[in-house]
């Protein structure tokens, strides 16, 4: 099809025929509008569009004899199309009745201030974001304070339900994972310790390490990652499906109903699942001292219970319940700013990972420069 | 007569262990607008994807414009896709792309167009469809359920198709809008002269714009006739159908338009 030709001109002084064969159809489209280009160079006054060749005709092929024959009249030439059959007259009319209305075109900004406009948006972002937490803060902590006025309110089984969806159910992973996390780094420390002969600092270094930072951040970092993003997931399409506008209309309080049983029940279960992962961080290590550098687990006990202290073990215990409480905060605030489409799920139950897991890093950084300044 | 556009012949589908079809057949002949009505459950949308080729059938034969539909024969299949369109229920269109990109895809993927031709024949038909060309612009996001209708139909009309599936086209529009859009696709069905499959429960569309209407029931096609046969049908579902007090408002509103 594309070799054809399928505009003929014969041009007699101040008249040209063109005479147009064969399919005017989209699929030939390409080929037919380089075609129809070349009438451009016509030198007549007068050209009369015949179409009684065309076999087939659609919107496409339509559309370009049309534009062909604009281009010619806006450069003077009068122009008339004969031979259309009825059909043929029928569409060149549908196609000519929506082509009036110019097209807008948008123009794109340049590089430069679509970054700063970019820029600009994020910072506003930013700044809204930080604002709306603090006020879902304090409505969640206006919500439980009400609640404990009136305790019978408060929503035991969704409570129940959650302590087993986050706590109990996330036993497993947050286990497996810091009781590898205690071995590598029982491991590491062995190579390089070894080479002063102090092999035995690696029991300090496994037991200070796990129950001050690596035993709760893994916890933390698990627990958004499996317990935050569900809360916005769930929350969120209940939210898409209206159920949160239904609830407001029979007079339930969101707040009341889902984000404080889940809150509560994060609050509760990560210190329990903090300490199981420092337990399983010190067996971790304490199995590697064992097979590596040959320090047995009664050795590595006794030396935890001289060298370390206690200390250690509550400075990662008193962050659990604050991490709990944020990556519960930022799971249902996401998952209650879900509107629109099935699509805004996704996007911000990403986002509710993302920004708990920053903000316990943050705060986790916070502690840390806190806790050393008062000596602890 | 020349062939049918469509022809199903002796349809069985099973989904998920239950007989939705069994020995069903239809005709849609070529240029006409044939409405599909149904009660819910009967199976309305699952006979349009079956007859898409998105659902294989346990037995039976289906032919579009004289070729067999088979999902197996891609080569078929792509030459088959080229020359219909489908509006689905919600729209279906790809959220991460605007409406103009949507109306291209097709374009792109079965012809070898230019891109600033490609970008005339969306502005084209999004025009066609009752948009304005800035809408083109827009994200399927930003659009209300009735323009999201139309552009979900300029996607189906992109390639000029032959023939164009509706699934309940109307659903979910006011009043006005769904008349609008009756007259949209009866326009557009006049001047470009495709075929038309259209499942609606929309009264007011099947007195407005069909031909003939096909019932679906008892896991098959009833009867297929226009519309005033079918008032004087004797089987209980259809007579309700149109004698209930929506068929008869919607008939009473069609005869008015008629004569005025």
């Amino acid at each position: 099809m594309a070799a054809k030709t399928q505009v003929s001109v014969t041009e007699e002084g101040e008249t040209a025929r063109v005479s147009l064969a064969g399919a005017w159809t989209v699929a030939a489209a390409a080929d037919l509008d380089s075609q129809l280009r070349r009438l451009r160079l016509l030198k007549a006054r007068r050209a009369t569009f015949d179409l009684s060749g065309i076999e087939h005709l659609d919107t496409a092929g339509a559309w370009l004899i049309r534009q062909a024959a604009k281009t010619l009249t806006d450069g003077g030439v009068t122009v008339a199309l004969a031979g259309a059959d009825q059909r043929a007259s029928a569409l060149l009319e549908t196609v000519a009745g929506v082509d009036q209305s110019a097209d807008t075109p948008v123009k794109a900004p340049a590089t430069v201030i679509e970054l700063l406009e970019r820029l600009g948006f994020a910072t506003a972002f930013a700044v809204r974001e930080s604002r709306s937490y603090l006020g879902f803060l304090g409505l969640t902590l206006e919500t439980a304070a009400r609640i404990a006025l009136r305790p019978h309110r408060f929503r035991f089984t969704s409570f129940a339900f959650h302590l087993e969806a986050v706590g109990l159910n996330a036993l497993p992973i947050v286990g497996l994972i810091s009781f590898l996390i205690g071995v590598v780094m029982a491991y590491q420390g062995a190579t390089q310790l070894r080479q002063f002969g102090a092999e035995i600092f690696v029991v300090d270094l496994v037991a200070i390490s796990v129950l001050r930072e690596i035993g709760i951040l893994l916890t933390a970092i698990v627990v958004a990652g499996r317990s935050g993003s569900a809360f916005t997931a769930q929350i969120g399409t209940m939210k898409l499906r209206e159920e949160v506008d239904a609830m407001r209309a029979l007079g339930l309080d969101p707040v009341e109903v889902l984000v404080l049983p889940r809150l509560a029940a994060l609050v509760v279960a990560m210190p329990i699942l903090c300490f199981f992962s420092d337990l399983m961080g010190l067996i971790g290590g304490a199995m590697m001292a064992w097979i590596d550098l040959d320090i047995s687990p009664e050795t590595f006990v006794r030396r935890v219970q001289a060298n370390t202290s206690i200390k250690h073990f509550w400075v990662g215990m008193v962050k659990a319940p604050v991490f709990a409480a944020m990556i519960g905060l930022v799971g249902c605030y996401q998952g209650l700013k879900v509107k629109g489409d099935a699509g805004s799920v996704g996007r911000l139950t990403t986002r509710s990972v993302v920004q708990s897991i920053f903000l316990v890093i943050v705060v986790d950084a916070v502690f840390s420069i806190f806790l050393s300044l008062i000596d602890v | 007569m020349s062939e049918p556009a469509i022809r199903v012949r002796g349809l069985r589908t099973k989904l998920g262990g239950q007989e939705i079809h069994k020995d069903l057949d239809l005709e849609v002949r070529k240029g006409e607008i044939l409405g599909v009505v149904g009660g819910s459950g009967t199976g309305k949308s699952v006979l349009m994807r079956t007859i898409l080729g998105l659902i294989r059938p346990r037995e039976g034969t289906i032919e579009v414009l004289g070729k067999k539909v088979d999902p197996i024969d891609r080569e078929t299949m792509i030459s088959l896709e080229r020359r219909w369109g489908v509006l689905f229920q919600d729209g279906a269109l790809f959220s991460s792309l605007t409406v103009s990109e949507n109306v291209q895809v097709p374009m792109r993927e079965h012809l070898d167009l230019p891109a600033a031709l490609a970008e005339e024949f969306a502005t084209l038909k999004i025009k066609l469809a009752g948009l304005k060309a800035e809408d083109g612009h827009k994200y399927p996001s930003e659009l209300s359920g009735g323009m999201r209708k139309r552009a979900a139909l300029a996607r189906a009309l992109a390639l000029d198709p032959d023939i164009v599936f509706l699934d309940e086209p109307t659903a979910g529009l006011d009043p006005v809008g769904a008349a609008q859009f009756d007259d949209l696709l009866q326009g557009l069905c006049r001047s470009l002269g495709f075929t038309v499959f259209l499942i609606t429960h929309d009264l007011d569309t099947l007195y407005a714009v069909t031909d003939r209407i096909a019932v679906l029931a008892d896991k098959k096609v009833l009867v297929t006739a226009p519309i005033a046969e079918l008032e004087r049908h004797p089987h209980p579902w259809i007579h309700e159908y149109f004698h209930g007090p929506r068929g008869r408002a919607a008939k009473g509103s069609a005869m008015i338009d008629a004569t005025s």
